[in-house]
C-alpha cells in the first residue's frame, strides 16, 4: 500500500510539473511570428510530400523530379523551363522574394495517416512553409485538412476526386489538376460523336471516394446523352484479378464498359477485359467499347497494346505543341532523358504558381498567398488560359480528350490528343450538387 | 512478494523524469518535434496495452490495430458532435474500444495459439474493410473522417467563423507549442505531447499494478501452462478475456489520443500491417517487460520518421567523398535500406534482436549492465520490471 501512496504522490508531482510547463505556452509562440514557419532572410523551405512507395510510387517519383526541376528554375539554374512562357513575370530566378528555395521530401505511402505524419514532420521539424504533392485524392483531402489546421499552404498534386475542391475544400488548399466532373463533361461530346447516343454502359468502379465521384460524374454525363446505365459494380481497391467482375458483363446486354479505375487497377482491369475478348464482341448490333475516363501515360505504358483506340481524358500531355508545354518537355527531357507525365506537369506548375503568388503578394503569409491566388488568371503553363477560381480554389482550364494511339512511334508516344475541350464547357457552378456540402472557410496563417 | 516496492517506486519516478525530459533528450537527434514525440507517447501506450495481453498471457493478437482505429473514429465523432474538449472524446474511445474488444475477444478466445491469432487478424481485416468502404457514412471511407465547419458540436459555444477548431483540454490547445532555446538547441514544448505523456505515465502505472497483482500472476500462469490451470479447475477464460479487454481499451485510448493530436481517423490505421507493427514494437523492446514495449515503440517510430526520409540523393551525398565508382556502388546498396526501403532495415534489426536477444532491447541493456560488473547493485536493470527476472527473484524469496 505504501507503494501506491508513493506513486500517487509521484503522479501528483508530475501533474504539477506538467501544469507548470503548460501554464506558459501560447503567448510565447504567437508573439514570435505572424504565421507558421516564417522563413529567414536567406532561404525558404518547401515540403514535397509524394508517394515514394506503394501503388503510386511511379507517379511519386515523377512528381519529385518535377519539383526538383521547379526548384532549380526558381533558383535561376537550368534553362528556366516554363518560367519563360508563364504570363506572370515577377519570378526572376533569384528564388522567392530573394530567398533561395530549399526543399525537404516526405513519403505519403498513399495512406492518409502516413501522409499526414510526414507532412507534420516537414512542418514542425523542417519548417516547411508550403506542402505540395500527392497522388491520391484521399491523401490530398487528408493533407489539405492538416495544412488548414497547421496554417500552411497546400498545393495539391494529382488528385481527381470532386471532393478535393468540393465538399472537402479548404481555404489553404489549391488544386491545379482537373476533376472527375470535368473529365465527364469533356468526354461526353466525344463519346457521343464516336459511339452514338443509345449505348448501354456498364461501370466497374474502384470502391472508394474517388471512384464513386467519377462514377457519379460519368454516369450523369452519359445519361444526359441518352445512354442507359446497365449496372454499376464496385471493385475493391487493388483487386488484382478482375475476372469475376468482367464475366457478368458478357451477359448483361451492355455494349460499353466504363472503367473507373486508376493506376495498377486500371492496368489490370483493362488488360483482363481485353483478354476476355470484350472488344471483339458485338452487342445490340454495335461494337463493344471500353472507356477509361482518367488516363495517364504511365498507366498506358503499363497496359501496353490494350490501350489502342480507347478514349479517356487527361490534364496535360507531353506531345502538346504549345510553346509552354514544349519548353517544359525540353527542360525535363534534358534533365532526366524522358518526357514528363501529367503528374509531373501539375506538380511543377503548382510549385511555380505558389512561388509566383508569394512574389506578387510580397509576403509569405499564407493569407496573403491565398489572396494572390484567388481569382488569379494566367497563361503559358501548358493548359492555355487558366483561372484559379476564388469560390473553391479549383483551376479552370481546357481538358484534353485522348485516345490510345494505334501506331505508337516510341515507348512514350502512347496517347494522341483527339479533342481539346474548352474551359467554358467544363466549368460548373460552385454550388453544383456534386460539389456541395463543404465550406471553404477562411485562410489560417497558423501561429 | 511482487517485486521490490522501493525499486518500483524508483522506476516510476525515473520513468516520469525521462518522459518529462523527452523534448530535451530528443532534440539533438532531430526527433524533438511535436508529431514524433506524441507518437512516442501514444504508441508507447498502445504497446504497453498490447504487452498486457501478449507479454502476460502469451496470446498473440494480430488485430489490435482495429481497436486503435475504433478509438480514433469514436474520438473524431465526439469532436464532430459534442465538443472539441478531449476528455469526452477519450472517454468514448476507451469505452467503445473496450466493448469492441469484448465482442472480438469473446469469440476469438475460444481458441488459442495460431487459431487465436488468425481469428483476431480476420476480425481486424474485416473492420478495416468495413471502415474502408461499407461503413463510409460513418467512417468517410478511404478519405478518412475529418472535422467539418458545419459539424454540430453542441456543447461548444462560439467559434471563429470559417476556421476549424482544434482539440483542447479546457482551453489548452493541443497544438500549442513553446519554443525554448537550450544549449543552442530549439526545444519544442508541446501541450499535446505532455498531455499524451501524462496518459503514458498513467498507463505505465496501471500496467505496473497489473503486473504485480494476483490477477497478473494468474495471467502469467496462463502463459506458462494453460492446460495445467484448466486441470486444476481454474476457468482461465474470464482472466484472458479481461486481459484482452484491458489491452483493447489501451489501444482505444491510444487511438483516441492520436485523434486528439491530429483530428483525423483513417481506415489505414486498422490495416493488418498496423497490427503487425505493435507486435514488432513489443518484441523488439522486450515482450513481458514493463519498459520494453515503450522502448520498442519509440525506436520503431523514430526509425520510421528518420530512415524513411533519406532518399537516394541524400545517401549519394554521404558517400560523395569516396572515389566515383565505389561511392556510387556503396550508395546504391545503402539506399536500399533507407527511404522507402527502411522496412528492410527494420526487418534485419528485428531478426538480429530475435536471434541474439530474445528478450528484446531490454535484455540487451541488462546484459550490458551485467558486463559493466555492477553486481553490487544487483539488478538495477533487473528492476526494469522483466517478469522473467522478477519471477525468478520472487521464487527465490
Amino acid at each position: 500500500m505504501s507503494k501506491s501512496n508513493f506513486s500517487r504522490r509521484g503522479v501528483l508531482k508530475t501533474g504539477a510539473a506538467f501544469g507548470g510547463a503548460l501554464a506558459a505556452p501560447t503567448f510565447f509562440t504567437s508573439a514570435a511570428n505572424a504565421f507558421t514557419n516564417a522563413p529567414g532572410a536567406s532561404a525558404v523551405t518547401l515540403g514535397f510530400n509524394v508517394p515514394q512507395s506503394g501503388a503510386y510510387a511511379d507517379e511519386g517519383a515523377d512528381e519529385l523530379r518535377a519539383y526538383e526541376l521547379a526548384v532549380k528554375h526558381l533558383n535561376g539554374e537550368g534553362d528556366g523551363g516554363m518560367l519563360n512562357t508563364f504570363s506572370s513575370k515577377v519570378l526572376d530566378g533569384t528564388g522567392i522574394l530573394g530567398r533561395k528555395v530549399e526543399y525537404v521530401t516526405g513519403d505519403t505511402q498513399t495512406k492518409s495517416d502516413a501522409a499526414r505524419a510526414s507532412a507534420r514532420s516537414m512542418i514542425e521539424q523542417d519548417g516547411a512553409i508550403m506542402i505540395t504533392g500527392g497522388s491520391s485524392s484521399g491523401v490530398a483531402v487528408a493533407v489539405q485538412g492538416l495544412c488548414q489546421e497547421a496554417g500552411v499552404i497546400f498545393m495539391s498534386g494529382l488528385t481527381h476526386s470532386n471532393d478535393t475542391t468540393g465538399k472537402d475544400k479548404k481555404a489553404n488548399g489549391f488544386r491545379h489538376f482537373f476533376n472527375a466532373y470535368m473529365s465527364a463533361a469533356a468526354l461526353a461530346p466525344v463519346l457521343s460523336a464516336n459511339y452514338g447516343n443509345d449505348r448501354n454502359a456498364y461501370h466497374l468502379t474502384a470502391d472508394y471516394t474517388w471512384g464513386w465521384t467519377q462514377e457519379e460524374s460519368i454516369a450523369a454525363a452519359t445519361e444526359s446523352l441518352g445512354w442507359n446505365t446497365v449496372n454499376k459494380v464496385r471493385t475493391p481497391l487493388g483487386a488484382g484479378d478482375f475476372s469475376q467482375y468482367i464475366t457478368p458483363i458478357l451477359n448483361s446486354g451492355a455494349d460499353t464498359l466504363i472503367l473507373n479505375h486508376y493506376g495498377r487497377d486500371m492496368v489490370n482491369s483493362l488488360t483482363q477485359a481485353v483478354q476476355f475478348g470484350l472488344r471483339d464482341r458485338q452487342v445490340n448490333g454495335k461494337d463493344f467499347q471500353i472507356v477509361v475516363p482518367l488516363y495517364s501515360r504511365l498507366m498506358a505504358q503499363g497496359a501496353g497494346e490494350n490501350v489502342k483506340g480507347i478514349f479517356g481524358s487527361t490534364n496535360w500531355h507531353w506531345s502538346l505543341q504549345d510553346e509552354a508545354s514544349q519548353a517544359f518537355v525540353r527542360s525535363f527531357g534534358q534533365e532526366y532523358g524522358f518526357p514528363p507525365s501529367q503528374a509531373a506537369h501539375t506538380c511543377y506548375v503548382q510549385a511555380l504558381l505558389y512561388a509566383d503568388a508569394v512574389q506578387r503578394a510580397g509576403d509569405f503569409n499564407p493569407c496573403a498567398v491565398v489572396e494572390a491566388l484567388e481569382g488569379f488568371e494566367f497563361d503559358g503553363m501548358g493548359n492555355g488560359p487558366t483561372l484559379y477560381r476564388a469560390d473553391d480554389h479549383q483551376c479552370f482550364k481546357d481538358v484534353l480528350v485522348v485516345k490510345g494511339k494505334d501506331n505508337p512511334s516510341n515507348q512514350f508516344d502512347l496517347l494522341e490528343v483527339v479533342d481539346v475541350t474548352p474551359a467554358e464547357q467544363v466549368t460548373y457552378a460552385p454550388d453544383h450538387p456534386m460539389f456541395a456540402g463543404g465550406e471553404l472557410g477562411t485562410c489560417n496563417p497558423g501561429a | 512478494m511482487f517485486g521490490s516496492k522501493i525499486s518500483d517506486s524508483m522506476l516510476m519516478i525515473l520513468f516520469v523524469i525521462v518522459v518529462a525530459l523527452v523534448p530535451l533528450l530528443a532534440a539533438p537527434f532531430g526527433a524533438g518535434y511535436p508529431a514524433l514525440m506524441q507518437f512516442f507517447a501514444i504508441f508507447g501506450i498502445f504497446a504497453i496495452g498490447f504487452n498486457i495481453l501478449f507479454g502476460l498471457t502469451g496470446y498473440l493478437s494480430f488485430g489490435h490495430a482495429a481497436f486503435l482505429g475504433v478509438g480514433s473514429y469514436s474520438a473524431v465523432w465526439m469532436f464532430k458532435l459534442l465538443s472539441m474538449n478531449v476528455l469526452p472524446a477519450l472517454f468514448l474511445s476507451v469505452i467503445i474500444a473496450g466493448l469492441f474488444a469484448l465482442v472480438i475477444g469473446f469469440v476469438s478466445l475460444r481458441r488459442s495459439g495460431i487459431y487465436f491469432s488468425i481469428l483476431t487478424l480476420a476480425f481486424a481485416q474485416m473492420s478495416y474493410k468495413l471502415a474502408y468502404s461499407v461503413l463510409t457514412p460513418i467512417t468517410n471511407g478511404e478519405t478518412g473522417l475529418q472535422l467539418a465547419l458545419d459539424d454540430p458540436r453542441i456543447l461548444d459555444g462560439e467559434r471563429v467563423a470559417g476556421q476549424l477548431p482544434s482539440p483542447t483540454f479546457f482551453g489548452l490547445d493541443m497544438n500549442a507549442t513553446t519554443d525554448v532555446a537550450v544549449l543552442g538547441m530549439d526545444v519544442q514544448l508541446n501541450v499535446g505531447y505532455f498531455f499524451s505523456a501524462a496518459f503514458l505515465v498513467l498507463a505505465f502505472w496501471i500496467a505496473m499494478r497489473i503486473f504485480r497483482s494476483p490477477f497478473g500472476l494468474m495471467l502469467k500462469a496462463v502463459k506458462t501452462n494453460q492446460n495445467r490451470l484448466n486441470y486444476t479447475g481454474v476457468n482461465t477464460r474470464p482472466y484472458t478475456l479481461a486481459a484482452f479487454v484491458i489491452s483493447g481499451m489501451y489501444a482505444g485510448l491510444a487511438g483516441g489520443l492520436l485523434a486528439c493530436m491530429d483530428p483525423l481517423a483513417g481506415a489505414e490505421r486498422m490495416v493488418w500491417t498496423a497490427s503487425g507493427e505493435v507486435v514488432l514494437m513489443t518484441i523488439l523492446g522486450g515482450a513481458g517487460t514493463l519498459l520494453g514495449p515503450i522502448i520498442g515503440a519509440s525506436v520503431i517510430k523514430f526509425a520510421e520518421a528518420k530512415l524513411s526520409k533519406f532518399n537516394e540523393n541524400v545517401v549519394e551525398a554521404w558517400f560523395s567523398f569516396l572515389p566515383e565508382g565505389l561511392g556510387d556502388s556503396i550508395a546504391f546498396v545503402v539506399a536500399k535500406f533507407v527511404g522507402d526501403g527502411w522496412h528492410l532495415t527494420l526487418g534485419l534489426v528485428f531478426m538480429l534482436v530475435v536471434t541474439f536477444l530474445p528478450g528484446g532491447l531490454v535484455e540487451g541493456a541488462r546484459r550490458i549492465g551485467g558486463y559493466l560488473g555492477r553486481r553490487g547493485h544487483k539488478g538495477d536493470l533487473d528492476k526494469l520490471g522483466s517478469n522473467v527476472q522478477g519471477g525468478k527473484s520472487t521464487t527465490a524469496e
